[in-house]
């Protein structure tokens, strides 16, 4: 199984710790894992602020870079979404038609995929998961709150494989965080107050460490607590998967 | 920038709304509660989704069908003896009301709830040609006197707390000073609005379904104001949007069980009051108003906003609307949905509206009728992108990002260079008027290398050990 390895642009930059964590535990598991070394971003920013016709050849990009792959896999339910949802701009040749549907995120791939049952690692803390609105609601990987249906979280899953974590409850279970790609700059002070709320909640349940699937909610939800001082870490949920621990 | 007054800037008021951060808080937690309510409830009935699914489909119909319902609806109607009228626009909409009441020789009116009328702006006009109107929903009242727009359609004064209430009834119906128990300013707007009623010579109410098979109309309130009004007034106007209709009598459990559990987290609205004929000696008027609802029903992506039976609960469940208020949107729908229909009636008046989203798509699993709004929040976007509606900031940021993405080198040189110079810039530098993610949060701290970077170095590692 080869799997083409997608890191989005933000993460390639400012969070390469997540990267390499997907990467180790995709060896880890036994994957054969190449990066194509000319990718840059799925154009998800550019669309979602209106300029779907920018992304287009961000998107073409992307494309060519990973449609040689049996499954291409990042650790972003987020850009994984967009690609899968909105390729759409694009003529829907077999290759494109190819990685919409071989694409996946992380823990989707570790759950349906390779369909793990147990990992190797250990966290000692207690954890507050933060569900993206994206993973939630656009990629279904758990059930939104809104929904009259069975509870599951792939996410969740996940984490429950590894010794001695304790997942904490929020108030609010899939509250936005309010980072939105361009609103987190275009409407600053209500995407600011959310996710000051955001972290409230996991305060006020006790968790030392606020996880998750998408990098961008982190980044704003990091940036929120070191602007406050707070005493809670944000890790992604890959690095906890792959046997971090709180140093 | 666009700070034209014509212009709604949500983000503009939104931060206005935040500044006052307890406030925000409690207007959050007052919303949110409506929500959990509404979970509750939903959670009671196991076959919720069935009946989304369902209450979708019947609106699918509707509209693929709405000339041939409004049709049969009007036959019916007049059958039972209901005066029938049809407005293109708003302005007909305001006419025809003021000749109904002209030639009754109305000068009093009581109105229930109706957003339409708020929409075409009919208490000014009404007001401005002589006569009395009366909101008689307890939140309507409350706004009227206060001169402001409704800013939720179900809780019309749910941005006010019960201190600003009691100060209002103080200035306007003599309470006593600084009121704030909800009973006794309950007592003391029931006892104006009696007298309201009693003196009325026509009612208003709004519609929330019209049954096509019966020609009758269903209005629902918890106050029991709309058949106050409408059994004591000797004229009644009904005006409804001509999206309102269901096909049968049978139909109509569906959606009162949707509407009310989805809207407040009842199981049911204290009065659902059916109007089928005239009352003897009174006359009943149906006004059936288009005003852009056409245009919208030829709009495919956009056409299943015409779904909305106005529960909202988009607004309770929307993370934006709960912290910045209805007044924020500046368009008589506010929230969710009021952002997928106002760029239908003035795009560029509207076209920050579907900016305040994050899309994280609450609205869309919420809505009792599965209106997939926050994909319509997404193609509106792209809409007033290509109507060169964004404002000039972000069309050229967006342009420098896709250049910037489609040349890999170019990106990386990018990426490095910022991570070069964030470590080394000065606080100043880096957290300014122009930087606006780091007026209340903090920039990520900058790696030395890049993955790509750190990848290559240990592929070359690799190579050596070989």
């Amino acid at each position: 199984m080869k799997v083409g390895f997608f890191v989005p642009c933000y993460i390639d930059q400012f969070y390469p710790q997540v990267a390499v964590a997907t990467l180790q535990l995709l060896e880890k598991l036994g994957c054969e894992v190449c990066y194509p070394l000319n990718q840059t971003c799925c154009g998800q920013p550019m669309a979602n602020s209106g300029c779907e016709k920018d992304s287009i050849k961000t998107a073409g990009l992307f494309v060519e870079n990973f449609k040689e792959f049996d499954y291409i896999v990042g650790p972003a339910p987020s850009c994984v979404g967009f690609v899968r949802e909105h390729y759409d701009i694009l003529e829907q040749t077999p290759d494109v038609v190819h990685v919409r549907t071989h694409i996946f995120d992380i823990a989707e791939f570790l759950i349906d995929i390779l369909k793990i049952k147990k990992l190797d690692a250990r966290f000692p803390h207690k954890v507050g998961l933060h569900t993206s609105c994206h993973g939630q609601r656009g990629m279904r990987m758990a059930q939104s709150s809104e929904i009259n249906g069975p509870a599951f979280s792939k996410q969740k899953q996940l984490l429950e494989m590894v010794d001695g974590l304790e997942l904490i409850d929020l108030d609010r279970t899939d509250e936005c965080c309010g980072f939105g790609g361009t609103f987190s700059v275009f409407e600053e002070a209500v995407s600011a107050k959310m996710g000051r709320d955001r972290v409230a909640d996991h305060e006020r349940h006790g968790a030392e460490v606020i996880t998750g699937g998408d990098t961008s909610c982190l980044m704003h939800l990091e940036g929120t607590i070191r602007r406050q001082n707070k005493n809670i870490k944000v890790i992604h949920l890959v690095e906890i998967l792959n046997g971090t621990t709180l140093s | 920038m666009k700070n034209d007054a014509q212009y709604t800037n949500h983000s503009g008021k939104a931060a206005a709304f935040v500044q006052d951060e307890a406030r925000t808080d409690w207007h959050d937690g007052a919303l949110w509660f409506v929500r959990y309510k509404r979970d509750i409830q939903i959670k009671k009935v196991p076959e919720w989704e069935t009946m989304r699914e369902l209450a979708s489909q019947i609106k699918a119909n509707v509209l693929a069908n709405l000339d041939k319902y409004l049709i049969q609806f009007e036959e019916n109607a007049l059958k039972n003896g209901v005066q029938v009228h049809w407005a293109k626009d708003a302005r007909e909409h305001n006419e025809i009301v003021l000749n109904i009441l002209k030639n009754k020789g109305v000068k009093k009116l009581v109105k229930s709830k109706s957003m339409l009328t708020e929409e075409c702006h009919l208490n000014p006009f009404l007001i401005e040609n002589g006569i009395e109107v009366v909101d008689t929903d307890l939140g309507e009242r409350i706004v009227q006197l206060r001169d402001e727009a409704p800013s939720h359609i179900v809780l019309p004064a749910i941005h006010l707390k019960k201190e600003d209430v009691g100060a209002t009834f103080h200035k306007y119906l003599g309470s006593e000073e600084g009121a704030k128990d909800p009973k006794y300013l309950t007592e003391v707007a029931r006892g104006h609005l009696r007298e309201k009623f009693l003196a009325a010579d026509a009612a208003l109410t709004g519609v929330n379904f019209a049954v096509a098979e019966t020609g009758g109309i269903t209005v629902c309130t918890n106050e029991g104001n709309a058949d106050l009004g409408a059994h004591l007034a000797p004229v009644h106007i009904a005006s409804m949007g001509m999206e309102k209709l269901i096909p049968r009598q049978s139909d109509l459990g569906l959606f009162l069980r949707l509407l009310a559990r989805n809207a407040t987290g009842q199981p049911i609205t204290s009065f659902s009051s059916h109007f089928f004929k005239p009352n003897v000696g009174q006359e009943l008027h149906f006004v059936i108003v288009d005003n852009g609802r056409s245009e919208q029903l030829g709009r495919a992506d956009f056409r299943k906003s015409l779904y909305c039976i106005r529960c909202g609960a988009c607004m309770n469940t929307c993370p934006v609307y709960r912290r910045s208020g209805g007044h924020s949107y500046g368009y008589t729908v506010p929230g969710p949905i009021g952002s997928i229909l106002s760029p239908g009636v003035d795009l560029k008046k509207y076209s920050s509206l579907p900016f305040a989203s994050t899309l994280c798509g609450s609205c869309s699993d919420v809505c009792p009728v599965k209106i997939d709004i926050h994909h319509q929040l997404y193609k509106w976007r792209q809409i007033i992108a290509q109507e060169n509606e964004l404002p000039l900031s972000k069309k050229i940021s967006m342009k420098v990002t896709g250049f910037l993405f489609s040349h890999p080198s170019l990106y990386r040189f990018a990426g490095k260079t910022a991570r070069t110079m964030l470590p080394l810039m000065p606080r100043f530098l880096v957290y300014n008027k122009l930087n606006a993610w780091g007026i209340h949060r903090e920039v990520p701290v900058a790696p030395k290398q890049s993955f790509r970077e750190w990848y290559i170095e240990q592929q070359k590692k690799g190579a050596n050990k070989e």
